[in-house]
């Protein structure tokens, strides 16, 4: 049975158990529902709770453990079978058995597998995998097909592919014998899971339905439990950021063995030397310099916040403080629209529109502007920005009370007064995180400037020419077909764990931010 | 609208000089109407109280005095109210100007999100009634004297208005509310949101201001009514019941609905 199969089971068992338990409750008090410590339901729940989750937790702990069991099992087997196998064939001692090397090509087929399967990782994973195949087409055999495959009377290869199971080569002895093996532990995780799940279910029905009396405190176990699911949810969020950091910090560490630390984030020039076919697999491929990136990084995001800042927040402004209820209601969301634009049709107005239109005005009043320049990528990204900026400052500004605009009204400021002495300041500091989250998603932002701004990693402080960015460079050393142990791959993590870094420390500093001054104004 | 009950001539010869004058003020919120013609004369130098049940329509008619109703979009104010001898509801008048000679102390202290010093300096500043720096801090300090708060923050006029109790911060509302030396000072329940230590000094400030400036306030106090103010009006249903020395009115209530509000019988 599938583990969704078990799951169902295990459901419709608690669910039996809740509503006995549900009914338990009630006879207990013969139907004066109010005598009872907690609502009918909560015994019911509390039944739930006790037969479902020791069962699933133990389902789900011998699941995630039964796969390491298989292939510990399946090594030692195979370990053995090779090592006895090479020295029968070889029939001199074991000592001289241990001693073949690897690519000695004298020796039997055996002795070669066995010098493989023992030093070689990348084997070990392959040949786990012939076992799991074979064990998988030796399960759907029935018994007549197995005598006649143990008396080896058919050969293996033509059964399992009738069996629709497609097996490279010709499997040997010890596969076989794994396979065997594998299929054995398999059926004894099977019956340890039928028979431990069947106990937990009975223990837990019964541990939990038996219980029951009017003064059981069903309510407050029940509430208990509620507590951890929700810690558990908010926790796989935590674990995933974790697993994703550290994915890629271990990528980023290989990447380093490579080239050295120094190099990459000081370093002035990017040029990582994609090797070609043909060309020497060798160390002494490219330069990795971090710095013209995120040079290019940060002026782009730079351009962009000079164009979003501005005009989000005075839009904010205008729809918080001037805005007619009929012309906001209108206004606001035609605004948010902007940020449900996909950012790769951003890219492509800038790449047809913004970039020559930018290049021609330029070219009318004599200044050199390429149509990939560092000023098109951070112009259409301002306007992507926009939304962010002004519908969030937009919030924030209608959220300072009323009471400080009558105050200041009351005083005969005008409204711009109001708002420029007032109301900003109160709203400062909401406003400014959600520029830095803005900053943040700009610095993030990778199909505007694929598009907008080139792949060229120019270490340039003028606007009119083209630049690239730390998200560009890390699409394009992973795409295409690509050895992924070369420092040209790997370096895609380094730069992504750098861009993290740096978000993330915007991100903390915004919240900071929000966090020092929220108390102090309401 | 019934006509006021005339106040007898005596009393009337008692009368200081007219600061305000409504008359046949009616206000509409949208479609609900909620001043009915409202006739008030307020005097100079004095405290004038507006008392009523909940909705009767004393904060609508205490915030026309200063245009503050301008900043509902769908409130619209008829009738005529005259400030010495300008109608302020004229299209000629400037509202900031009229705003800085009628200031207003709110129900809930709202300090401005800056320092002590910034928010009393703030009005003078909008206005440019001070010259340079110095002239800025003797507006400053003199305000926070006259609103009884100098002693209690002169060491910290450089940390956030936010900062200080709840009646401290009633007084540096009525401290930045003096700052612009206003003529006339609307108070919407400035003590509601006080405790009665609070209170007592924010009702004691309010007796020391009538020297120097006129005094509406709207209070839900029956007893705060009677402890400042000289006269009194009474609101109710959007019409002034009853209006007259507060003494009067407390004592001597010339209708039943008076008699029955102020003896706690209905509000």
């Amino acid at each position: 049975m599938s583990p969704l199969w078990l799951l169902a089971v295990i459901f419709i068992v608690a669910l039996t158990g809740a509503i006995l338990g549900r009914s338990r409750a009630i006879g207990a008090v013969d139907g004066e529902v109010s005598t009872l410590h907690s609502r009918p339901g909560y015994y019911g729940s509390y039944v739930f709770i006790w037969t479902a989750i020791p069962a699933a937790l133990f389902m789900a702990a011998l699941l995630i453990a039964q796969p390491f069991f298989n292939r510990s099992v399946v090594h030692d087997h195979l370990f053995g079978a090779y090592e006895s196998g090479c020295q029968r064939s070889l029939s001199f001692g074991k000592s001289n058995a241990a001693i073949l090397k690897a690519g000695d090509e004298n020796a039997p087929q055996i002795c070669r597998d066995w010098i493989e399967f023992r030093d070689l990782e990348t084997r070990q994973d392959l040949v786990q995998g012939v076992v799991r195949n074979v064990a998988d087409g030796l399960a759907l055999l029935n018994k007549d097909e197995l005598t006649k495959l143990r008396a080896g009377l058919v050969a293996i290869r033509p059964m399992m592919a009738q069996k629709g199971i497609a097996l490279a080569e010709d499997v040997s002895a010890p596969i076989v014998s794994a396979a065997y093996r594998l299929n054995d532990a398999r059926s004894r995780a099977n019956f340890l899971l039928y028979g431990g799940l069947g106990i937990l279910l009975l223990a837990g029905f019964l541990g939990s339905y038996l219980r029951i009396r009017p003064a059981l405190r069903a309510r407050n176990l029940v509430e208990a439990n509620i507590r951890i699911a929700l810690i558990i949810a908010s926790s796989i969020a935590v674990l995933t950021t974790v697993g994703i950091v550290l994915s890629m910090l271990f990528e980023a560490l290989n990447f380093f063995d490579h080239v050295p630390l120094v190099d990459f984030f000081f370093g002035t020039v990017w040029d990582p030397r994609f090797q070609s076919v043909g060309r020497q697999v060798s160390s002494e491929g490219g330069q990795f310099g971090l710095l013209p990136l995120l040079w290019g990084t940060m002026f782009i995001s730079l351009v962009a916040l000079l164009v979003a800042v501005p005009i989000g927040l005075f839009a904010a402004i205008y729809m918080a403080e001037y805005a007619t209820r009929p012309i906001r209601a209108v206004a606001k969301p035609m605004l948010e629209i902007l940020a449900g634009i996909p950012t790769i049709v951003y890219g492509f107005f800038a790449l047809v529109t913004v970039g020559p239109f930018l290049r021609d005005a330029g070219a009318s009043i004599g200044l050199s502007i390429s149509a990939n320049s560092v000023l098109t990528a951070g112009f259409v990204m301002g306007i992507m920005l926009i939304p962010f900026i002004s519908s969030l400052s937009d919030d924030i500004i209608s959220a300072v009370p009323q009471s400080l605009r009558d105050g200041s009204l009351g005083l005969g400021a005008t409204k711009s007064e109001t708002i420029k002495q007032v109301i900003l300041p109160a709203a400062l500091p909401g406003i400014v995180a959600s520029i830095l989250l803005a900053a943040s998603r700009a610095i993030g932002e990778t199909m505007i400037v694929v598009m907008a701004a080139g792949i060229a990693a120019n270490l340039t402080a003028n606007p009119f020419e083209a630049v690239t960015t730390v998200t560009v460079k890390i699409v394009s050393q992973l795409t295409g077909d690509l050895e992924f142990n070369s420092p040209q791959t790997l370096v895609a993590f380094a730069l992504g764990i750098t861009l993290f870094f740096i978000t993330l420390g915007l991100n903390v500093f915004a919240l900071h931010i929000v966090r020092k001054y929220r108390e102090q104004y309401d | 609208m019934q006509d006021m009950t005339p106040i007898n001539t005596a009393e009337a010869s008692e009368r200081r000089a007219i600061k305000i004058s409504a008359k046949e003020v009616t206000v509409h919120y949208g479609a609900k109407q909620a001043l009915f013609g409202v006739d008030l004369d307020i005097e100079e130098n004095q405290v004038t109280s507006l008392i009523g049940p909940s909705g009767c329509g004393k904060s609508t008619f205490l915030r026309c005095l200063n245009r503050m109703n301008d900043t509902i979009d769908i409130c619209s104010v008829g009738g005529q109210i005259r400030l010495g001898d300008i109608n302020i509801y004229d299209p000629k008048v400037d509202v900031v100007e009229l705003r800085a000679r009628v200031g207003m102390v709110f129900q809930k202290p709202n300090p401005f999100p800056k320092s002590i010093f910034e928010n009393i300096a703030y009005g003078p500043r909008i206005h440019g009634l001070c010259r340079d720096k110095s002239d800025m801090e003797e507006v400053v300090v003199s305000s926070l004297q006259k609103a009884g708060l100098f002693d209690e923050v002169k060491d910290r006029l450089d940390e956030p208005g936010t900062g200080l109790s709840g009646g401290q911060q009633q007084r540096l509302c009525i401290a930045r509310a003096i700052a612009v030396s206003p003529e006339v000072i609307l108070m919407d329940e400035p003590c509601s949101a006080l405790d009665p230590i609070a209170t007592a000094k924010v009702e004691e400030l309010i007796d020391e201001l009538r020297e120097n400036y006129t005094i509406v306030i709207v209070t839900h106090s029956m007893q705060q009514a009677a402890r400042v103010s000289q006269r009194t009006a009474f609101f109710h249903l959007g019409n002034i019941v009853e209006e007259g020395p507060t003494e009067q009115i407390f004592t001597m209530p010339k209708d039943q609905r008076t008699q029955d509000y102020i003896t706690g019988r209905f509000g």
